[in-house]
Formats: structure tokens, sequence, C-alpha cells
């Protein structure tokens, strides 16, 4: 028997509302399978399962919001047969069952779904598909799907449906930017609360790695056209590999050091507020994979389809304000994480090369680390590795 | 074609990427990213979008003639066939 539970989507995060399930009772889910679209504070999640099994029942509807641990549905595992989710049922049949913050419809369904009394709200039909471009017009207009009647085939929800609630409901009193604030000021009141960090700053002189990548991008099309970032973040994830004692999570009073380097990489979202997803696995990616992987990803954050592996993984952070002319970042650690490290712009500036004077280009890298895992000592190493690595642009 | 549709277009993928642009709004005589908030990552799709769009192969070389509106309809237009 599998629990299909609401997985924990970063510190930031203790519920969600379930939007739409992908799946219907006796799909067979594969480990990575999206099983649903859960709502929060910061984006609409696709929801993947973490085991191979077939749906026997949906618990959560949609519309409701659960707090994360809250068993949203129910897969039998190879050898359970619907017995098995029966007894489970019944043995799991306290009221804790599967806590609903709000509940449109009762917590735990009748044995035959065709006679279950709806509770009748001002909710639309909570079953209600949505199609992808209605959920990226109501996340940018604030919209609360469930709030929203489908006038499209069978009550789905139309991009007209959002411009038209949008329009009449423009006085929402909550919306999505608020919420936003509220979730980034917890996370990162938690972390000034509760991480002693420590600070370090290196200027990394990238002159190789500018010309390379000059020379490199010459020689391909623009679709295949590498960007900095690329750069950085494998340098980051190949000084990570030889200093790990930055990468991983601290949790319960102490640290799990993770061997995967899972970047984080904070990304702004063009209505206001960020949101720092996983890269996953930067350190075995080579720069194209990096690079294709990258901008997957910071379109699929604007447009709110990220998955929840995405949001679980990050092992540490990567924050890059250097486009509108920052120099130098003292990043916020992200707890669980331990470190965060912020890169400012790549500009022209005097350094010394031979002896002499000259113009080039320099980043400053800054390191943001967790003092209960980690000294000063071992962010120095680090940061002196990172600079090291990107003097060597082709074997990145 | 013509200045006004190959303007048109320019418009239409800019705000593909930055969709709280009003791109005609915009001053064309001026740095494009003084205006609005475009990072390496929306300036390469941008190019992206217009090399996919208008079938111009853009080098990296040549972003710096590609600063404002203008200069990129120019820029377009002479290397766009007649």
């Amino acid at each position: 028997m599998i629990e299909f539970k609401l997985p924990s989507l970063g510190a930031d995060m203790d519920q969600g509302t379930l939007v739409e399930w992908k799946v219907k009772p006796g799909d067979s889910v594969t480990k990575g399978n999206v099983v649903a679209v859960v709502d929060t504070s910061k984006s609409a999640i696709d929801v993947e399962s973490w085991h191979e099994g077939k749906v026997y029942e949906l618990i959560t509807q949609p519309g409701e919001t659960v707090p994360v641990g809250a068993v949203m549905a129910l897969l039998l595992e190879a050898g359970d047969t619907p017995e098995t989710a029966e007894a489970w049922k019944r043995a799991r049949a306290a009221p804790a069952f599967a806590p609903t913050i709000s509940a449109p419809v009762p917590l735990l369904p009748p044995a035959a779904p065709d006679t279950r009394e709806r509770v009748p709200t001002a909710a639309p039909d909570a079953r209600a598909r949505v199609s992808p471009a209605a959920r990226k017009r109501a996340n940018e207009l604030n919209v609360n799907l469930a709030a929203v009647n489908g006038s499209g085939p069978d009550g789905a929800i139309t991009l007209e449906d959002i411009e038209r609630v949008a329009t009449t409901t423009m006085t929402a009193p909550v919306s999505r930017m608020s919420e936003m604030r509220k979730t980034i000021g917890a996370a990162m009141a938690r972390s000034k609360r509760e991480i002693p960090h420590y600070y370090l700053a290196t200027d990394i002189p990238l002159a190789r790695a500018t010309e390379w990548l000059a020379a490199r991008n010459t020689q391909h099309s623009v679709t295949e056209r590498i960007l900095m970032a690329a750069l950085l973040l494998k340098a980051v994830a190949l000084a990570l590999k030889r200093h790990p004692g930055l990468n991983g999570f601290y949790r319960e009073g102490r640290f799990e050091p993770i061997s995967a380097v899972h970047i984080g990489v904070a990304i702004s979202l063009r209505q206001g507020g960020l949101i720092a997803p996983a890269l996953h696995d930067c350190g075995g990616k080579n720069l194209d994979e990096l690079m294709r992987d990258l901008a997957d990803l910071v379109r699929r954050a604007r447009a709110f389809t990220l998955r929840s592996s995405e949001l679980s993984d990050p092992t540490i952070t990567v924050t890059n304000l250097g486009d509108n002319g920052t120099d130098l970042v003292h990043g916020v650690i992200y707890p669980p994480q331990v470190a965060i490290i912020g890169f400012g712009g790549v500009r022209e500036r005097p350094w010394i090369i031979d002896g002499a004077v000259r113009a080039a280009p320099v980043v400053t890298a800054t390191l943001a680390a967790d003092h209960r895992v980690s000294d000063g000592h071992l962010g120095a190493l680090f940061l002196a590795d990172l600079s090291r690595s990107l003097q060597a642009p082709d074997k990145l | 074609m013509q200045t006004t549709e190959l303007r048109g277009h320019v418009y239409g993928i800019l705000k593909s990427i930055a969709p709280e642009t009003e791109p005609a709004e915009l001053d064309a005589t001026a740095p494009l990213r003084d205006q609005i908030d475009l990072d390496s990552m929306d300036y390469l799709n941008f190019i992206i979008g217009m090399h996919e769009k208008l079938h111009v192969e853009i080098p990296e070389s040549d972003y710096q003639k590609l600063r404002s509106l203008d200069e990129i309809v120019r820029y377009l237009r002479e290397k766009l066939p007649v």
C-alpha cells in the first residue's frame, strides 16, 4: 500500500491546494510521473510520484487545501489488492486521516463514490479541468482557480473564464504576490534567526572564460549558444564536489551532506518575487546540457509548471544578480541548505596581469555559509577552487 | 518585408518574453535594457525568437549593434532579402 502524500516543497511551504489530478483510479504510475497539480503560495507545482503502483483511490478533491504530509491518494503496490486498500482505510479511519485545512467535500468519502453527496459550496465543479494557458493566466492575474466557473467542455476552465473573473474580482483581498512575499519573508526570517551566517567574497578574473565562450559561441547557431551563467554553475558544482561540506541540509541539529549537486537557481519572476528550483545534478552534466536545462527551468518557473522534486531537492542556491549592474550579492541561506553563492556582474576592471595593469572582465563571487556546519577556512578554499576552475573553461 | 511589418514581429517577440511591457510605448531610440527588465537569458531568448521567426543568423559579436528597438529593426532590415 502506498500513501501518496503532499511532499514538502521547501522551507517556505507547509500546505497546498489541489488544482487537479493528472491520474484516475486504475492508472499505473511510475517514479517521476506527474500525479497531481498543486497550487502553493509561490507557484502551481506538478507533483511527482516517488513510487511505482496503481492508483486505487483519490482522496483529496480539487479545491481542497491540505498540509504537507497529508495522504492525498492511495496507490496499490505489486501484490496489493483492493481488499488491502480497504483494510488500510479502516485502520486509518481516524479523524486525523488526511486532515484538510479547508474541506469543500467530506474528508473520507464513502465507499461507493457514485452515492457521494457533494457539499454545495460556491466553488465550481471541483473536478473542472484547466487548460495550461488558463492556469498561467490565472497565476499572472492572481485568480483563484477554485473560484472560477468553467464554461468549456465538461466545465473546463478556459482562458476567457480567467479573464472574465479577473475583471470582476480585481479587488481580491489576498493576491499571490502578497502571499509569495509572506512565504519568502517567513523563510528568510527563519534563516536570519537560526543560521549563523558568515560571508566571504573574492574577485575572479574571467578573461579566459569570456574568450573561450565567445570562440565557442561563434561556432554555434544562436539556439545552441551558451551563457556565462552555465559556466559559473558548472564551476560551482565541480568546486562543491571537492568541498562537500557546503552542499546538503542542516536538519534536526546535524548536517547531512548530499553527494549530488542540485543547484537551486534563483529565478526572478516577472510579476515580482522569486523562486529557486533545482537544476538537477549540475556536476554530471556538460555545458550544453546544463544550458539547455537552465533555459528550460527558467521558462517553466515563469510559466508556473515546476515539478515537486525541483522545489524539494536544491542542496545549495546560486543567485546571479549581475545582469542589472550589481557588483556584489550578500546572500541569505535558504534553509535547510547551508550555503548560498552569489555572482555580481561580469565587468571590465583594472586587473594586474604579468605586472602590468590591464582591463579584464572580472566577477565578484560571494559565499554565505552556515557556521554550524563549516568555517571561513573551508569557504575560502571553496572560493579559491571556484576561481581556479574558471581559469580552465575548456575543462568545465 | 516592410519595415512596419518587421517592427510588428520584433514587438511581438519582445512581448512574448516580457508580457508586462507595451513595446510600442517604449522609446525606440533608447537602449532597450535600460527600459525593461531583460536579463541575459531573456535577451538570448529575444535573439532566438528573431532567429526563428525571421530566419536571421545574429552572431554574438553583433549584440552591441542591437541596443535599441530602432537599431534592431534597422539591423534586421539590412540582413533580410528585399
